[in-house]
């Protein structure tokens, strides 16, 4: 009987599994920055709540919530066994290496990278993602809607917090920068044509999301947003 | 007979065989003249070692043309010395400035044991070649040149994964041992020819076994194997390879 033997085992099909959830993972970043974008209309998050309102309530965006965590873990746990696997690799390490001579610290330091996301996930998730799902939002705005954009205000008002997202955000950004053309080259779709602009369109989404999640806190704090 | 002017300090790794730990060891060397290459310059270390009664330095070297692939040094932390597109001997002494200090350390991979100072056991390439990189015809004689027409992007593309030696600067760099840019380009030199159509799906599968179960990491597509490659082995063809073996496993109905 045909089966697929070890597609997934191999060093190969460990790879595809962290390139199609990275993919995965990207695509999330994109709805999560567009939907949480809308503070800057800065109408005391009554627009912002709106789009909150609809990322909990629709069944779609519910149903996809789980394919989501499941995706989030297998990128972790691959991860990891990644790492721990690369290194048992080389047990004896050398004394001198030059890394930076051939490639770019943040494509060698991915599996650091992702820890730092992984801590600031915990903090990200207790923050806003427990409230609004499981303790849930205390107040409502005017229009009615449940008022999670004053649960962000709260939460941006101490400092630390604040820095604890921007720091991650930077993570992110250089998490993206190696990860979202790595994600294309391990599924194969290396091409003259198209490889450059997928790098060039891998930099320039690092950059934007980056700055715009990073931007939010930072708004928030210093009183840009109200 | 060294005729130079340079004073440098080495730090050579020595170790007995497989079972025991090395260590670097300080060598002081005089008068080393810039022309020399690097294996030269081992060998003048070496002479000086014989007679003074020591145990000579043990690296690998063959053609010396840099064209076979047995040196095999990790100069100052990078795979066949500071100089891109040369293996180790073809580095001469002049990329260093007297008073340099130089650490010589082996290739260092799980897959790569050292067999005694800088010598390292790389027979798990011949075993992943062994275990698909051939096309078993008999080829019998030389056909007539155009009797199989082949597009010129093509054949080039296919030459220049041909031109990997096999001398394991991919691995010895990559912070992962990895061994994909080595085996992508001797799976990418028969699957870009029609000679290397028939086997090209089963190659890739059984390749890919070999190399995982001689112990090599996983790519993490750092690029760094490209960028020490002696021969300018390109990460398209790693990138080729991951299309070849995703293809065959989920869309070819043979089991491997």
């Amino acid at each position: 009987m045909a089966s697929f033997g070890n597609a997934f085992s191999s060093s190969i099909g460990k790879k595809l599994i962290m390139g199609i959830t990275g993919l995965f993972l990207i695509s999330f970043l994109l709805v999560h920055c567009f939907i949480n974008s809308l503070i800057f209309v800065n109408d005391g998050g009554l627009t912002f709540n709106v789009g909150a309102h609809f990322m909990a309530t629709n069944w779609l965006i519910r149903a996809m919530e789980v394919v989501l965590m499941a995706g989030l873990l297998a990128h972790i746990i691959q991860g990891l066994r990644l790492v721990f696997q690369n290194q048992a690799a080389r047990p004896v390490k050398y004394a001198v290496t030059n890394g930076a001579a051939n490639s770019k610290w943040y494509s060698r330091s991915m599996g650091l990278l992702g820890t730092i996301l992984l801590i600031f996930l915990v903090v990200h998730l207790s923050d806003f993602w427990v409230v609004s799902r499981f303790t849930g939002i205390p107040t409502h705005d005017t229009a009615g809607h449940e008022d999670l954009y004053a649960v962000m205000i709260v939460r941006f008002q101490t400092p630390w917090v604040v820095a604890i997202y921007v720091l991650a955000m930077i993570s992110l950004a250089y998490h993206l920068l190696h990860g979202f053309a790595s994600a294309f080259q391990t599924l194969g779709w290396n091409h003259k044509k198209y490889t450059p602009i997928i790098k060039a369109a891998g930099v320039w989404f690092s950059i934007i999301i980056s700055i715009l999640f990073a931007a939010m806190p930072v708004a928030i704090y210093t009183g840009l947003i109200k | 007979m060294s005729t130079g002017n340079m004073n440098l300090t080495l730090k050579i790794w020595r170790q007995k065989n497989t079972k025991t730990n090395g260590k670097l060891v300080d060598y002081k060397l005089s008068e080393i003249s810039p022309d020399m290459s690097f294996l030269e310059m081992f060998d003048v270390l070496n002479e000086q070692l014989i007679s003074k009664g020591d145990e000579p330095v043990v690296f690998d070297h063959d053609c010396r043309e840099g064209i076979c692939g047995a040196c095999s040094m990790f100069i100052n932390g990078r795979p066949h010395g500071p100089k891109e597109g040369i293996t180790t001997c073809q580095l001469h002494m002049r990329s260093f400035k007297d008073g340099d200090t130089i650490v010589v350390e082996p290739w260092r991979a799980k897959a790569f044991p050292v067999i005694k100072d800088l010598t390292v056991d790389r027979t798990a390439f011949d075993r992943v070649i062994a275990a698909g990189g051939f096309i078993s015809v008999n080829t019998g004689n030389a056909q007539d040149a155009n009797s199989l027409p082949i597009p010129k992007v093509q054949a080039d593309s296919a030459f220049e994964a041909a031109a990997c030696i096999g001398c394991g600067a991919c691995v010895a760099t990559c912070k992962n041992a990895s061994a994909m840019l080595f085996v992508s380009a001797k799976i990418s030199q028969l699957a870009q020819l029609p000679q290397g159509q028939p086997e090209r799906y089963r190659r890739v599968q059984s390749m890919v076994a070999q190399m995982d179960a001689e112990g090599f990491g996983n790519c993490t597509n750092t690029g760094a194997c490209e960028a020490e490659c002696p021969k300018g082995i390109s990460l398209e063809n790693i990138a080729r390879m991951n299309r070849d073996f995703l293809s065959a496993k989920f869309v070819s109905e043979e089991d491997i």
